[in-house]
């Protein structure tokens, strides 16, 4: 049913000696709405700028609905960009700005005036088109920029982080905004952006980029909850990663044993053959119990004592330690306890429970050192015991 | 409720002897200075204007006689001096036209490619700002007469000295001019709007002219202005380079010792006039220009 929009085969872009792209291989489905999502440098402007056609690939091949487009300039492929400062023309109206594009390919006034009035309404700027971009604000820009590249009727409208300078406000607005327009013309977009919020609420797909290639690619809730890396699992939000060993099955799950020997169950699938696995899973997932109360059958079970208590306001976080010193962290929804007015403080001894079907297994640190750590994923629990 | 009337805090300070004498430097002192500098500004020109309605008895307009518009009647009434105008008009718009049309090219190729010999270039064309009038109108001479020697050159292209030698001549330092204004317009050219262009289908002719040229446009009129202005009131070069041909300053000095004729001081004035209308013109038509502010992204 849907088919192959923009299909990346081995594209690899060297910078002297910067390899900016790493043997990229991508498939983007027609009407997707699909981000690179990365951090600074990983190399998703440079992926995006190849197709579009403004930097040619140092090697590989790629395909716009099938048609080999690698050496083809930017005017000649049916693809617009909406770029990051906007890059209106200033000496243009908005009108002209928009109607630039139909304007080189020679459609007649009448129509150009019609179509130019349509997308103004369609990006809600009806009566601005007499301004010069100076005169606009931001987040108008932004709308300008879109409606300049989407006029065009392209098969695919890239976009390299289009909401990067506008306050956090007018983003999430916009962001909406994005999305209803998307849904609404039925274009794919590829959007590029860091903000991993920003990508899973808009987006059908997502490849998460570091260093150059993509080191995992699905649907954002698969991404959330089943990511298979260190990368990826410490970048799109807060995790617990506690390094073990594969140690046999039970039931549908696998085993795995920690550092002191207590086994996690997580579904066998995750662990697909290797022995050395980090284990995972997100503070939101677990549940602290008194070492008292009764465990739900087969859950996973650590102790720990409450080192930090967090109030927030919709949920309440807290630091967790264990015996050898691996800091978990917690979300607890302000339910129950918060009701009474009595919320873990630190010092107790709690025991924290989770399903093993939210857990998940990274690859360890072979693939991801500690560079991929420190640039990217801050907000891994580091749990190195000492 | 008005609670009570606001402490009246905006008292001037007085009394103080520091402050005094800053405030009569403000009052006194800077328009009185600046009032000087302007008038040795403009005093030559004032002059220049003011004897252009002498009428001299003698041979030099040098001191003053009587008022008279006779000259401002017959501008051009000295024999020699129409040719001679007519001839400093057309080299300088000649040489502003070509220097300006190759000029853009250079720096166009300055600043946007990347090719082998790009420093040497850049290099050179400072030369012809850098080096003395009088030493490059003395190679030129130097290199035309050279040129009768060489079997390629046709005979007669550069040596007698005419009209084409001062061209060729104004045309080489205006060039360089010309580059180095536009060059400066180029280098803070937003690239991501060619970007922008091509990617809404425009080809790089049509980007060139739809884009690239409108914005940087200010800096070529710039730069054919300065062009203008060099080439017109050149004498040095134009000196070692015309021959027989004479040009407005060549006039004026060749007449120096006869005596300077009134009509002179009219030519002056007509240019100093019109340059004068020129930047008052160009600066309202920026202001405008400012107020929808064009060039707002370009930062
Ligand atoms: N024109 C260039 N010349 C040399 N190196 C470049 C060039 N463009 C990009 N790079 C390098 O390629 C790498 C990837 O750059 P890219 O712009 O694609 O990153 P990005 O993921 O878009 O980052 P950001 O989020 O900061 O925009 C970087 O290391 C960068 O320094
Ligand atoms: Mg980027």
């Amino acid at each position: 049913m849907s088919t192959i929009d923009v299909r990346l085969v081995e594209v690899t872009k060297v910078f002297g000696q910067d390899v900016a792209v790493d043997h990229v291989n991508l498939e983007v489905l027609d009407g997707e709405f699909f981000s690179l999502l990365g951090p600074s440098g990983c190399g998703k402007t440079t992926t995006l700028r190849m197709i579009g056609g403004f930097e040619e690939p140092t090697s590989g091949l790629i395909e716009l609905n099938g048609e080999d487009v690698t050496w083809l300039p930017p005017y000649r492929r049916n693809v617009n960009t909406v770029f990051q400062n906007y890059a209106l023309f200033p000496h243009l109206t908005i009108f002209e700005n928009v109607a630039f594009g139909l304007r080189r390919r020679k459609v007649k006034g009448a129509e150009i005036k019609a179509r130019v009035a349509q997308m103004l309404q369609l990006v809600e700027l009806r009566g601005f088109d007499q301004r010069k971009p100076g005169q606009i604000s931001g987040g108008q820009a932004q709308r300008v920029a879109l409606a300049r590249a989407l006029i065009n009727r392209p098969a695919v409208l890239l976009l390299d982080e289009p909401l990067g300078a506008l306050d956090l406000k007018l983003r999430k607005q916009m962001q909406l905004e994005l999305k209803r327009i998307q849904q609404e013309v039925g274009i794919t977009f590829i959007y590029v952006t860091h903000d991993q919020d920003e990508a899973m609420t808009m987006s059908d797909r997502i490849a998460v980029m570091n260093r150059g290639r993509y080191e995992q690619l699905g649907r954002p809730e698969e991404l959330y909850e089943r990511p298979t890396t260190r990368f990826v699992a410490g970048f799109l939000g807060v995790c617990n990663l506690l390094p073990g060993h594969v140690d046999g099955t039970a039931d549908a799950y696998a085993l795995v044993a920690l550092d002191d020997s207590t086994k996690l169950r997580l579904p066998l699938a995750q662990v697909s053959g290797s022995t050395d696995v980090e284990v995972g899973v997100r503070p939101e997932k677990v549940r602290l119990l008194e070492l008292t109360d009764d465990v739900p059958a087969g859950a996973n079970v650590l102790r720990g004592r409450v080192k930090q208590t967090s109030y927030t306001g919709v949920s309440t976080l807290y630091v967790i330690e264990r015996s050898n010193g691996q800091t978990f962290t917690v979300y607890e929804q302000n339910l129950e306890r918060a009701a009474a007015n009595s919320l873990w403080r630190p010092g107790e001894e709690v025991a924290m429970t989770w399903s093993p079907d939210d857990t998940f297994a990274v690859r360890g640190a072979s693939t991801a050192s500690t560079a991929d750590a420190a640039s990217g994923s801050p907000s891994v629990n580091e749990t190195a015991a000492s | 409720m008005v609670a009570s009337a606001a402490p009246n805090h905006i008292q001037k300070p007085r009394g103080h002897l520091g402050r005094r004498l800053v405030r009569s430097v403000d009052r006194w002192i800077l328009p009185l200075y600046a009032f000087v500098a302007v008038l040795y500004l403009a005093i030559p020109v004032l002059v220049m204007i003011a004897f252009s309605f002498n009428d001299p008895t003698g041979r030099s307009n040098l001191t003053w006689k009587a008022f008279s518009i006779n000259a401002w009647l017959d501008p051009l009434g000295k024999p020699g001096l129409a040719q001679a105008v007519t001839t400093s008009i057309s080299i300088a718009v000649l040489s502003t036209i070509i220097a300006t049309i190759l000029g853009l090219l250079i720096g166009l190729a300055l600043v946007r490619h990347a090719f082998r010999g790009r420093g040497i270039v850049n290099l050179l064309i400072f030369l012809p700002m850098s080096t003395p009038e009088i030493v490059l109108g003395v190679s030129l001479l130097t290199l035309f007469i050279a040129s009768t020697q060489w079997s390629f050159v046709p005979k007669g292209t550069f040596f007698p000295l005419s009209f084409t030698t001062i061209l060729i001549a104004h045309v080489m330092f205006n060039i360089s001019y010309v580059v180095v204004t536009i060059r400066a317009r180029l280098q803070g050219f937003p690239r991501h709007l060619e970007e922008a262009a091509a990617d809404l289908g425009a080809n790089e002719w049509t980007t060139f002219w739809r884009v690239t040229f409108p914005l940087i446009l200010p800096g070529v009129i710039a730069a054919a202005l300065l062009a203008f202005s060099l080439s017109i009131d050149d004498y040095v070069i134009t000196e070692f380079t015309s021959g027989q041909t004479q040009t407005f300053p060549i006039f004026i000095f060749g007449s120096q010792l006869r005596g300077i004729p009134v009509q002179v001081n009219v030519i002056g004035t007509i240019i100093f006039v019109s340059a004068v209308l020129f930047v008052v013109i160009s600066t309202l038509l920026q202001r405008r220009q400012r107020l929808d502010p064009v060039e707002a992204e370009e930062e």
